[in-house]
């Protein structure tokens, strides 16, 4: 059950996150060069991560041995979570510039406002576009996916916890319109960044022949542990930063 | 010659996703996990505790490059 619960909100929080990106380039495309194009190529982007899921989801789980795809998976989910982690803890310290939607947005409607259109109804550089964006941002979503609902047994909570994120971030885009960096992409990627690492460090641990005390609670604790560790990082770097600020300003 | 700029494309995507720009990450989760595998065959509870502190540990030294880069 805990497992279940953790592993939906990893899959939500970690597509919300990709989608938040490729949300920006959807809207800037869609305002700059036509919804159609957007929303076609944003639609075909994400059926054909659904095909990727479908594919090798059930081909994994029949041919791959489970230990070896824990290991496999593990090792994959913690690189994944690092890396997160890393840039989060960096960002909210201050010694890394934030994720600025606006800006990218700013970017990408200037690079588009400069192509001119073809004289078909559909325009082909905002499918394609809007196609990649979403497609690009989406494959992370898919290896998530693959790798933490394969791990846990639990593909199609996770598909579902996907799908429901990124319903709810389209949903939230149309509300809030050009508002995106409203939304506190930092906080959602350290969390998730928190709970790959988590799932990692157990399956990956399971998949080389560990036992973990405690079998599923086992992942509250070592959340609890990654998460210290990130607190008592981003508060002393966050320090460290403000020590090195006012010095150069004396 | 199609085919080998896709496997070059398609090789270069899962080296960005995996080694990107943090190869201190890749080369120290593929060093815990076997030595997680070999602590385990012997001392079991060690593996519980020595895995995720070697975790943190790479998260620290990661971060100290981060700064560095920054």
């Amino acid at each position: 059950m805990t497992g279940t619960v953790l592993v939906a909100l990893a899959v939500f929080g970690a597509s919300a996150v990709e989608m938040v990106e490729a949300l920006t380039i959807v809207m800037a495309v869609g305002f700059t060069r036509g919804w159609r194009s957007a929303l076609e190529g944003s639609a075909l982007a994400v059926l054909c991560l659904a095909v990727v899921v479908a594919a090798l989801g059930p081909a994994l789980i029949h041919y791959v041995p489970l230990n070896v795809l824990r290991l496999v998976v593990g090792s994959l989910l913690l690189v994944l979570g690092l890396q997160w982690l890393r840039k989060a803890v960096l960002r909210a310290s201050g010694y890394k510039a934030k994720h600025d939607e606006d800006a990218i947005y700013g970017r990408e409607v200037e690079r588009l406002s400069g192509v001119s259109r073809s004289g078909s109804r559909r325009d082909a550089t905002g499918f394609v576009i809007s196609f990649k964006g979403v497609f690009l941002e989406g494959m992370e979503v898919v290896m998530i996916v693959l790798t933490l609902g394969l791990s846990s047994g639990q593909l199609g909570a996770a598909a579902a916890a996907a799908a429901a994120a990124v319903l709810v971030v389209g949903g939230v885009g149309v509300v809030v319109a050009r508002q995106l960096s409203e939304v506190p992409e930092n906080a959602m990627k350290m969390g998730v960044g928190l709970m790959l690492v988590t799932f990692g460090t157990f399956w990956g641990g399971e998949g080389a022949g560990l036992q973990w005390p405690g079998v599923d609670l086992a992942l509250l604790g070592l959340l609890a542990l990654y998460g210290v560790t990130t607190w008592v990082s981003v508060t002393l770097l966050t320090r460290s930063r403000r020590q090195l600020g006012a010095a150069e300003a004396a | 010659m199609r085919l080998g700029r896709w496997l070059t494309t398609f090789g270069r995507f899962w080296w960005e996703f995996i080694v990107g720009d943090t190869p201190e990450v890749a080369l120290g989760v593929a060093v815990i996990v076997v030595a997680g595998w070999l602590i385990a065959k012997s001392a079991q509870a060690a593996a519980v505790v020595v895995v995720p502190l070697a975790i943190i540990a790479l998260l620290l030294a990661s971060l100290r490059r981060g700064l560095r880069a920054n």
